[in-house]
């Protein structure tokens, strides 16, 4: 950068010489017309966004006002029927998340650490391409590459457990990734310092590379889950959805925001779709908690200050 | 609790690139030996050899001996993480531990070789960082983060790190070349206390630097880039910078150099 910038300076008088003026309003003019153009995009970035955000606030938010919507469930409550909550499909999407969280966070993070600290030659490379692979596979094929294997060649049932080991699998190479780049981010210089007391290579790990990287691995943990949280095809697939609370896992169905919002939106009727909108909403709500924890995290650990 | 150091015939790779060929030299106990050369000569490789850091580096392999105090560092049954333990060392640029305080910082060898006792780290900590000269301008904040110091500070914490584990030898790499003259004055009158107790060896570009701290200086020196880096000769200080045996020494720090 500063090269450029002092051979750009010490060439620059002889032209300006010549012609100082118009190469000026040139300059000029090029940023102003940058400047808009950046400003366009962002605009027709940010419109469907607010317009989103609008629907389902101006659709959904009464029903979110109501003390019923976060204690009630929707049993006994047909689609022409007003009343009823969320709570059921609020207690799934967690219950199911939290296990999730559980399942990928230390096998996303451990094979990060091997990938970063200690992959090297063919078996890294493999593990590498095989988290890639993950990231491109579509949500509807890790559930249904779980039911093959948990209903149809283990014999469990369509359940709440079943779920979160699809999910897992979606959150795991969102997870390894991030926490590779974060683990990346750790100077080499501190490793070394570490090593140079005499400090074994796992307990420099393990006490100065990862809380150095904590927030961000941290960060990426919620995201990854943010991102999950709202995946629809393992539930339709795996949880069937059902009106009443079950906090069981491993048995029956169960009831998750998105399978609300698309068993409501089946029902084409005015308090169904007041529901959907609402649900919507919820949990909007719920992610956006969650991108605000991780954000929170990575601000007030900050170890790069 | 200062011990000699001795190479023979060291050769150094990085993979299949040999960087220093042939390297024999003696290393006096309790005092300051210098190596200097231009860029590249593999100074600094030499200096990472002898508490075997070289070999953390992907493809980095050492052939030879570095014995310290006649027990071969390189021999199949020593443990590189004991020879590190023995042997400190500070690096170019200070790197303070961020997640860690001041105090943690140079409690955190000891801490992280399994040392629990608090009374024991609080003496350690405080001996440390008095023998790093920096006792006085940090003993009321302790509690702060250590990447809150200047940048000489935070070497002379790094100083005080390294000599809070009770090192034989104290491998010092460019210490001074991110700091301005105040502290490079500091860090060098801390050199000439430490001496007393350790052996100092210490990497620098500066030759004023190598001619006011160091008894001992080593000149290395490469015939071209891509080949390998040599010690050229080693003598004491006065006589390197006043009437060395070979030419290109007495090139190199006369400035005719290339």
């Amino acid at each position: 950068m500063s090269t450029i910038a002092s051979t750009d300076s010490s060439s620059r008088p002889l032209s300006r010489g010549g012609g100082p003026q118009g190469l000026a309003t040139r300059r000029v003019l090029t940023n102003q017309i940058v400047t808009v153009l950046v400003w366009l995009a962002f605009l027709i970035a940010v419109i469907p966004l607010a317009w989103i955000l609008w629907t389902v606030l101006s659709k959904g938010l009464h029903l979110l006002l109501s003390v019923d919507w976060w204690t009630k469930s929707q049993a006994g409550i047909t689609p022409r029927k007003e009343g009823g909550g969320a709570y059921h499909a609020i207690v799934g999407t967690l219950l199911m998340s939290f296990v999730t969280l559980i399942i990928s966070t230390p096998l996303a993070v451990f094979t990060a650490i091997y990938l970063v600290e200690y992959g090297r030659g063919r078996f890294a490379r493999l593990v590498s391409f095989m988290v890639d692979i993950l990231t491109g596979v579509p949500s509807i094929v890790a559930a249904l590459f779980l039911y093959a294997v948990w209903i149809t060649t283990l014999g469990q049932e369509r359940e709440g457990f079943s779920v979160s080991l699809a999910l897992v699998l979606l959150m795991l190479p969102v997870v390894v990734r991030s926490t590779e780049e974060m683990l990346k981010l750790v100077p080499n210089e501190l490793r070394e310092a570490s090593y140079a007391l005499g400090v074994p290579k796992w307990k420099t790990i393990a006490r100065i590379v990862l809380p150095t990287a904590a927030s961000g691995i941290i960060t990426g943990i919620l995201l990854g889950l943010a991102r999950v949280m709202g995946e629809t095809a393992p539930l339709i697939i795996l949880a069937p959805y059902t009106t009443f609370i079950n906090f069981n896992l491993f048995s029956g169905p169960m009831a998750a925001l998105p399978t609300m919002i698309y068993t409501n939106f089946g029902n084409d009727v005015e308090p169904a779709i007041e529901r959907m909108w609402a649900s919507a909403l919820t949990l909007i709500l719920i992610v956006l908690l969650l991108n605000l924890a991780g954000r929170f995290v990575a601000r007030f650990s900050a170890v790069s200050r | 609790m200062a011990q000699r150091i001795d190479c023979k015939d060291v050769n150094i790779y990085y993979g299949s690139f040999k960087a220093v060929e042939d390297v024999s030299m003696i290393i006096e106990a309790r005092s300051v030996t210098a190596f200097i050369g231009p860029s590249g000569c593999g100074k600094s490789t030499v200096l990472r050899t002898l508490n075997r850091m070289h070999e953390v580096i992907p493809g980095g392999r050492v052939e030879g001996t570095v014995e310290l105090n006649g027990r071969n560092l390189y021999d199949s049954g020593v443990d590189p993480v004991v020879v590190r333990r023995t042997i400190g060392m500070v690096f170019q640029r200070p790197n303070p531990f961020p997640t860690m305080s001041i105090f943690d910082n140079v409690a955190a060898g000891l801490r992280l070789n399994g040392e629990r006792n608090k009374k024991r780290l609080t003496e350690s900590v405080e001996k440390s960082l008095r023998g790093a000269n920096l006792w006085g301008e940090v003993k009321d904040r302790l509690a702060k983060p250590g990447a809150g110091l200047s940048g000489g500070q935070q070497q002379r914490l790094c100083i005080a790190r390294a000599i809070a584990v009770e090192p034989q030898v104290l491998l010092m790499d460019e210490p001074c070349s991110a700091l301005d003259p105040i502290s490079t004055l500091a860090i060098e009158d801390l050199i000439q206390e430490l001496k007393e107790n350790y052996t100092i060896v210490i990497v620098t570009h500066n030759m004023q630097q190598a001619a006011r701290v160091s008894d001992r200086t080593g000149f290395f020196n490469l015939q071209a880039t891509g080949k390998p880096g040599h010690l050229i000769e080693m003598d004491d200080t006065t006589k390197i910078f006043s009437n060395p045996n070979e030419k290109a020494t007495e090139d190199y720090i006369s400035g005719r150099f290339g």
